[in-house]
């Protein structure tokens, strides 16, 4: 009985498993095939070399990694300082804008990216790089409160005045004690606003120019004229790196540390 | 001014948003290599009191005077004083070591010099060799001991104590009073210790300021705040006590509950209601008409050191007494009491000095 139970159970997980995996699977799978078809016509890698050869896929890249460095980047620093600010705030005003913190990260991306397009023409900046980077810090700074917050308010706060008290200026209290506590959260702030840069597309669509493009952008007007196999072979790649990413979030020193003290 | 005064707090008032002072037109002397504690309920200003010292609040009105120097507005990373903070604030991401070490590197001594003082300091508080260790591997007790290292390295003159001892259990903290005691003794400077613990504050103190709601209610040794309280609130707070109303019908007596009781007090008037404070220790019972009122034994607890009962009057008061002999529920006793052992107490008249009463 125990053992048929079992069976059914692990039957179940592997069908979630299958129809999750399947299709990456099916990408990866093609990414690899020599045509251009979806006829299997034999392994190659010739659609990652042309990767490599490709301008476009090479500035699409090297401007989807420097925005998401970038603007993560600028969003640590802008929401540690917000999460000071909050600290000192009272409590129902504190709950209030920890509360309209939180809307822009439910609110649908759709709405965030018209809205921001919108915002740029009336202040009449051109569209570019410098857009992309702006929309993503804004909608980067959230998830960085979100991170931060709960290390700052279990933190012992006279652990601030004790390091006045022993001689230290506030920005080298602050940098010397108050920011190593806040390292795990800055840390996973950093990388989850990292991840949602690097994963956005339509906020992106919305306030980039022309001319400019990040992977996924690149993806969707590639793919709107026709199938093109190096596409496969760019998402395969983005496909690892997100599991390498993961796998060095949950294992590094830090990231194990902050969860067991968290719970 | 006087020579060694080393601290002085000229009138300050603190109000806080709500425009409720905290603190008001209080003054106060602190005296070179002294013990003294603030003493008081939560909400007394205590704390406050002690930040104001410390440069973490500024208060609204008034000065502070560091050696004759005014240092009202100069912040905390620049007065020479250090704190000991009440949950220890040890920088929980330093072992021990960086942790005292931590005033030091910011003055820029040099190496040699911090490792002697790391040295003398964790032999000072009787942890030599835990240098290496990180805060959260040590117990209450020891991470008490740290912050206070951490402190005294910085060879400050005023070393602020704020309730260090109030998470510590009964035994430990007991212990470390004597310790407090020696240190202070050994490293010959001033201690402004704060408190709601009567029992610390009376072990440990040269002098004792009670406060309440603001105000210093009494100030003096010990010994004086506890056998000479000058209002209802000390007597109350400090020690246990029966404090009742009582009529000063001429120099050296005093009526209470219609019974007629010698006391050593003059100078307060004939016929005027008074406030009457009779330590429990103070009572004496005696066999039933032998003493100034009798009363009937309500209430026994044994204790260890003596006996706590209640022997409540004809007129309904319950005497807390305490005494080694033992009387068993109903006894018919005799209340007496030794006319030194009897304090009088003018009652508050107006009503400012009403709220340095017990109305809580």
């Amino acid at each position: 009985m125990k053992k048929l139970k079992n069976f059914f159970g692990n039957a179940y997980l592997a069908i979630v498993f299958v129809f999750l995996y399947a299709p990456i699977v099916t990408l990866i799978v093609y990414s690899f095939n020599e045509g251009r078809g979806r006829k299997w016509q034999g392994f190659s890698v010739r659609w990652y070399e042309e990767l490599f050869h490709s301008a476009s896929i090479g500035d699409a890249v090297y401007n989807t990694l420097t925005i998401a460095f970038l603007s993560a980047l600028i969003a640590t620093v802008i929401g540690v300082i917000s999460c000071i600010g909050l600290q000192a705030l009272k409590g129902r005003t504190r709950n209030l804008y920890m509360a309209l913190n939180n809307i822009p990260m439910l609110n649908s991306d759709l709405v965030t990216g018209l809205s921001l397009m919108l915002a740029f023409i009336a202040v009449g900046v051109t569209f570019g790089y410098s857009t992309v980077l702006l929309a993503h810090i804004s909608f980067n700074v959230p998830y960085v409160i979100v991170n931060v917050m709960p290390r700052y308010r279990q933190m012992n706060q006279s652990t601030y005045e004790a390091a006045l008290d022993l001689g230290a200026k506030p920005v080298k209290a602050f940098l010397k004690v108050v920011l190593p506590e806040l390292m795990p959260g800055v840390i996973s702030g950093f990388l989850m606003a990292f991840t949602m840069s690097l994963d956005d597309f339509i906020i992106t669509h919305f306030t980039k120019g022309p001319g400019i493009n990040t992977i996924s952008t690149l993806i969707y007007s590639e793919i709107r004229r026709g199938i093109k196999p190096s596409m496969n072979a760019l998402s395969t790649i983005m496909f690892i790196s997100a599991i390498i990413l993961l796998v060095l979030t949950n294992f590094s020193p830090t990231g194990s540390k902050t969860e067991v003290k968290d719970r | 001014m006087n020579e060694n005064v080393i601290i002085q707090l000229e009138h300050i008032t603190k109000r806080f948003e709500d425009n409720h002072n905290i603190l008001d037109d209080l003054c106060l002397d602190i005296h070179e290599n002294e013990f003294i504690t603030l003493l008081g309920p939560s909400g007394c200003g205590k704390t406050t009191t002690l930040r104001i010292i410390g440069g973490f609040e500024t208060p609204n009105e008034g000065r502070v005077l560091f050696e004759g120097r005014d240092i009202t507005a100069l912040p905390p990373y620049k007065r020479e004083l250090n704190t000991v903070f009440q949950k220890y604030a040890l920088f929980p991401h330093l072992n021990v070591e960086e942790n005292i070490a931590f005033g030091l590197k910011i003055k820029g001594k040099t190496k040699d010099y911090i490792r002697d003082k790391i040295k003398y300091a964790l032999r000072l508080v009787n942890l030599e060799r835990h240098e290496k260790r990180m805060p959260d591997q040590l117990s209450g007790g020891q991470q008490q001991r740290i912050a206070i290292a951490r402190a005294i390295v910085n060879e400050p003159k005023v070393l602020l104590l704020d309730e260090p001892l109030g998470a510590l259990d009964l035994k430990l903290r007991q212990d470390m009073q004597y310790e407090l005691i020696r240190l202070k003794n050994e490293l010959g400077i001033t201690f402004v210790y704060v408190t709601h613990d009567q029992e610390e504050a009376l072990t440990m103190s040269d002098t004792v300021v009670v406060m309440n709601k603001g105000y210093i209610q009494q100030m003096g040794t010990p010994e004086m705040i506890y056998n000479e309280p000058e209002n209802a609130f000390v007597a109350d707070f400090v020690g246990d006590s029966n404090i009742m109303d009582g009529l000063f019908l001429h120099d050296e007596l005093v009526e209470i509950f219609g019974a007629k009781f010698p006391c050593v007090d003059k100078g307060f008037g004939i016929n005027k209601p008074v406030d009457v404070v009779i330590r429990p220790e103070d009572v004496d019972l005696l066999p039933p008409g032998k003493g100034s009122l009798d009363g009937v034994v309500t209430h026994i607890i044994f204790k260890g050191v003596h006996y706590e009962m209640e022997v409540t009057t004809p007129d309904g008061y319950e005497w807390l007494v305490h005494s080694t002999d033992m009387f068993p529920v109903g006894t018919k006793v005799s209340i007496h009491v030794d006319p030194f052992d009897i304090q009088i107490m003018n009652k508050p008249q107006s009503e400012d000095e009403e709220a340095l009463g017990v109305d809580e």
